[in-house]
């Protein structure tokens, strides 16, 4: 399991220190980090399987939904499942919960498409469900999908799974599973790249507003 | 999105399609749903204010609005300050100090709603003026084509009736020509405009030349006032030429669909096994209609207020 | 009073001085003087004889908080007008002796312009049965246009009597050419835009049709015939060809009609309903065509005064009409003078000299010479301004030109030598 408080190390970027601006992950970092988040999140299913099942974790991946928040949140969360399959052997369900009619930022932006809503047809009903977002900052988008889920169903448990915390909290929310936490500038950007959105995987920090 | 919706004609394509994606969205969000409403207009007012009877059109919106959480005022010009001589000016300034964030007006003067644009800050839907525009209706009506045939691009659309006098016709034909269909009016030269010339669509006098090029056949009512101010000779006359039925029907393709915007005269211009056969998308209309005014109203509505 | 008029330029012809004394122009030369003399420096100014409107609503009796006799006067003098025909849908209608004596009184105590009355033709503007035409002919009003403005007479028995009755005090009916049955509802030009704005249209047929009953109608009576407001280019056809025939017909057209077209029609702003309503950029053409050869005789003002809650509405629920005393120069010179359709000699006639004529005013529409009545006004061609409605003298705000940069300023008015106008303001 992962730490909030675990210092931003192990896939050190190139260009030397993390939170200036430069690439943090690269193509094979994110390959690594989604790997190690896969393995993190089978010894979960398996403890916190509520019959005990087999003792080797694939029974509580049956309860296992992954929720991915659009855009980026719904590519990662379908990759973290394929890997759990090929570690496992086991299928795992994903689905996709587009947060912007939950958002309370409405006002201050301006308004977006929406994406898919997609749930797996067992739905989320006594499960546990983990959502997926690609970068964790304020904490306002986890809210908002913790909104949308209560209205999709009544999940046995809610955790969070994210590929980069950034930090500059603004509510109570922390992640369960982190693939990598970067100390930043507020006024930084960080930006994650996926093949299937962006045509390549790297996460980047970048200066200023974008 | 612009700050309002005033007519079919003002929306580009991005912004159409954008409407319809958002629609289905909303749709594919709530479908199978025990709880079907969103927080995403919470604190937000919306006032239908009606100057004509339609209880579909004001059921719909409000609906559309409730589901989004926004607080809905349905202001009837019946029995109000407005049947004592108000003005349009005086009511909408009325029911924006009181703190309404969107109008949705219907009204018999065309260009009410572009009216109403000018005297108030919120956002003003068009929910019918006159003979002018119905956008929404033409909305779920795209949306509908879209569901069913699964494009709207090329799909060749037969208009049949009363244009001359029909919005929901007018909102029709630029909103479908924007989005790639192709667009036939088909009706009496009484019931057509004269200028109609500078509309992108094929005109017709003969209904029966027509349905066998038609992916979608949609029917508009037709005003029982017409029949006394000689625009055709008679119902009878009207129905044998221009009216749906169920030989009319045979001579379509297989996978045509039939619309109506409704209220429908029965046995006029459709006839009841028409409306109610498989073809027919009426039902469907009425149902597309919440998710396309839910749209319309995240869009306008949803974002910033700058 | 006497004034020295310094270095004006009569028709925008040579420059002269113009002395005017005991209400005529006493003399015209170089370097004129005069003691006593109030000198107005005209310097770069052009003198036109006073302006003619056969065609203004002043609303006074009934509605007088759209506009009142006086400040449709103040309206009109300010345009550079010296004489207005007052139309005669006001409330009560203009139909009798005593309504006409009254209006012709509240323009002589204004005294501003002379306030010509408009007798109604019909009986409350109904179209049923002939007015008092001749008891109005013979009152201190002096009528000699008689005109339902606003109504068409339709009924074409009555029109050739109202037609052949004022022939006998060499009246003239000024007819509003509109077939009622083809404009139920109509809110403006029958025609693409329309079509797709979704408003009932008007068919430019529905005025032509009337014209062409009339001219035929006024060449087998012998009478004279005006038409109102001609929108159309059909109409102008139909007046070439009557004229031709010797009918005795003359017309005039609004300044709206030779400005603005339908298209101001897709704002749904009321300010640009109008009736008849306006038409297309082709209308326009063959109207400003029409006026340059003389096919139309004048430019009548049709100014008509709508308090701001008719207009402040729905397009449909708003009352027709706009104003157009303090614009109509400025108009014209835009659409006329400035593209060469017109010189000021042009001007001059179509703007007085002839609807004087067709309203048979003594004392106006005469030349710029010694011993003529003092009806002028001094013009600064070059001046440009942005219309402001709100600094209007009319009591309304409806003008179609806000916003619009017009040339021409009438910097001063004289009627029968004495100054309305002085500097750009009224005097009062």
């Amino acid at each position: 399991m992962a730490s909030s408080t675990e210092p931003a190390r192990g896939t050190a970027p190139r260009t030397g220190d993390p939170s200036s601006a430069g690439t943090l992950l690269t193509a094979a970092d994110v390959g690594r980090v989604i790997d190690r988040m896969a393995h993190q999140l089978i010894e979960r299913a398996a403890t916190s399987d509520p019959g005990g099942g087999r003792g080797d974790g694939t029974a509580g991946l049956s309860d296992l939904v992954l929720v991915g928040i659009p855009t980026r949140g719904a590519p990662l969360a379908r990759r973290i499942a394929a890997r759990i399959e090929a570690f496992t052997g086991t299928p795992v369900d994903v689905g996709t919960a587009d947060i912007t009619l939950y958002r309370d930022d409405l006002r201050m932006r301006g308004v977006r498409a929406l994406e898919p809503t997609v749930l797996p047809d067992a739905g989320i009903d006594g499960r546990l469900v983990v959502l997926v977002d690609d970068v964790l900052f304020s904490g306002r988008s986890v809210r908002a999908a913790l909104d949308a889920l209560r209205d999709l169903g009544r999940p046995r448990s809610v955790q969070l799974a994210v590929l980069v915390d950034r930090g500059h909290r603004e509510l109570p929310i922390r992640a369960d599973f982190v693939g990598k936490n970067v100390p930043t500038a507020r006024s930084q950007q960080v930006r994650v790249h996926l093949s299937e959105t962006d045509g390549v995987d790297e996460v980047l920090v970048t200066e200023g507003e974008s | 999105m612009k700050r309002h919706l005033l007519e079919a004609a003002d929306l580009d394509r991005a912004d159409a399609t954008l409407v319809l994606d958002t629609a289905a969205q909303i749709d594919q969000a709530l479908a199978g749903r025990e709880v079907k409403k969103l927080p995403t207009l919470r604190g937000r007012t919306v006032v239908n204010l009606f100057y004509e009877d339609s209880t579909r059109t004001r059921i719909s919106f409000e609906l559309a609005a409730k589901r989004l959480s926004a607080d809905v005022i349905n202001f009837s010009a019946k029995g109000s300050s407005v049947s004592k001589g108000e003005s349009l000016k005086d009511t909408a300034l009325t029911l924006e100090a009181m703190g309404s964030d969107a109008i949705v007006v219907r009204h018999s003067a065309s260009g009410a709603p572009h009216r109403l644009a000018n005297w108030v800050r919120g956002s003003v839907v068009n929910a019918g003026d006159g003979t002018h525009e119905h956008p929404t209706q033409a909305l779920l009506d795209a949306y509908t084509i879209r569901q069913r045939l699964g494009r709207l691009e090329g799909v060749r659309v037969a208009v049949v009736g009363d244009v001359l006098h029909s919005r929901v016709a007018r909102s029709n034909v630029w909103l479908l020509h924007t989005l790639g269909a192709e667009v036939t009016v088909v009706a009496p030269p009484t019931l057509l405009p004269v200028g109609i010339g500078s509309w992108p669509v094929e005109v017709s006098y003969d209904l029966d030349t027509v349905l066998p090029k038609s992916d979608v056949v949609m029917m508009l009512r037709v005003q029982a006032e017409r029949m006394n101010a000689s625009f055709f000779p008679s119902a009878r006359e009207y129905s044998r030429r221009y009216g749906l039925d169920a030989r009319r029907v045979a001579a379509l393709a297989d996978d045509a669909i039939v619309m109506h915007p409704g209220p429908m005269n029965r046995g006029m211009e459709i006839a009841a096994e028409v409306a109610d056969s498989a073809r027919s998308t009426i039902v469907e209309q009425v149902g597309n209609g919440v998710s396309v005014r839910m749209a319309v109203l995240y869009l306008l509505l949803g974002g910033s207020t700058q | 009073m006497t004034y020295l008029i310094k270095g004006a330029r009569p028709y925008g012809e040579a420059a002269a001085d113009i002395l005017v004394t005991d209400g005529r122009i006493a003399a015209i030369g170089e370097s004129l003087s005069a003691t006593g003399a109030q000198v107005v420096d005209a310097a770069g100014l052009i003198a036109l004889p006073g302006l003619v409107d056969l065609h203004t609503h002043l609303r006074e009796p009934g509605r007088e908080d759209a506009e009142t006799v006086e400040t449709g006067s103040r309206a009109a003098a300010l345009g550079g007008f010296t004489a207005v025909h007052a139309m005669a849908n006001t409330d009560p209608v203009a139909d009798t002796a005593g309504v006409v004596e009254q209006v012709w009184r509240l323009g002589q105590e204004a005294g501003l312009v002379d306030v010509v009355p408009v007798g109604a033709v019909t009986v409350g503007l109904e179209g049923e049965r002939l007015a008092e035409l001749g008891a109005m002919a013979d009152s201190a009003a002096r009528v000699r246009v008689f005109s339902d403005d606003g109504h068409c007479v339709a009924d074409p028995a009555l029109m050739r009597r109202a037609l052949e009755y004022v022939k006998a005090f060499d009246g003239v009916v000024a007819q509003h050419a509109e077939e009622p049955r083809l404009t139920t509802g109509a809110q403006m030009h029958e025609g693409d835009r329309s079509a797709r704005l979704g408003l009932t249209g008007w068919p430019a047929a529905a005025e032509e049709a009337i014209i062409a009953r009339d001219v035929l109608l006024a060449g087998h009576v012998g009478a004279r015939l005006h038409v109102c407001h001609v929108s159309t280019a059909g109409s102008v056809e139909i007046l070439r060809w009557a004229k031709g025939r010797g009918v005795q017909v003359t017309a005039e057209v609004t300044p709206h009609h030779l400005l603005l077209t339908d298209a101001c029609a897709e704002s749904y702003d009321p300010v640009f309903k109008v009736n008849p309503p306006l038409r297309t950029d082709d209308d326009v053409a063959a109207l400003r065509a029409g006026l340059a050869d003389g096919t139309i005789d004048a430019v009548g003002t049709d100014h008509a005064p709508h308090a701001v809650e008719d207009k402040e509405s729905e397009w449909a629920q708003a009352r027709p009409g706009m104003l157009g005393l303090e614009q109509a120069l400025s108009v014209v010179i835009e659409t006329m003078v400035e593209p060469g359709r017109l010189d000021w000699r042009g001007v001059a006639d179509r703007m007085s000299v002839r609807p004087a004529a067709i309203g048979r005013l003594d004392g106006h529409g005469r030349p710029l010479a010694v011993g003529e009545p003092a009806n002028l006004l001094l013009l600064d061609p070059g001046a440009r301004a942005v219309v402001d409605p709100a600094a209007l003298a009319s009591r309304s705000r409806n003008s179609p030109y806000a916003g619009r940069e017009l040339p021409g300023r009438v910097v001063a008015t004289f009627l029968r030598g004495t100054a309305t106008v002085l500097d750009g303001e009224a005097v009062t």
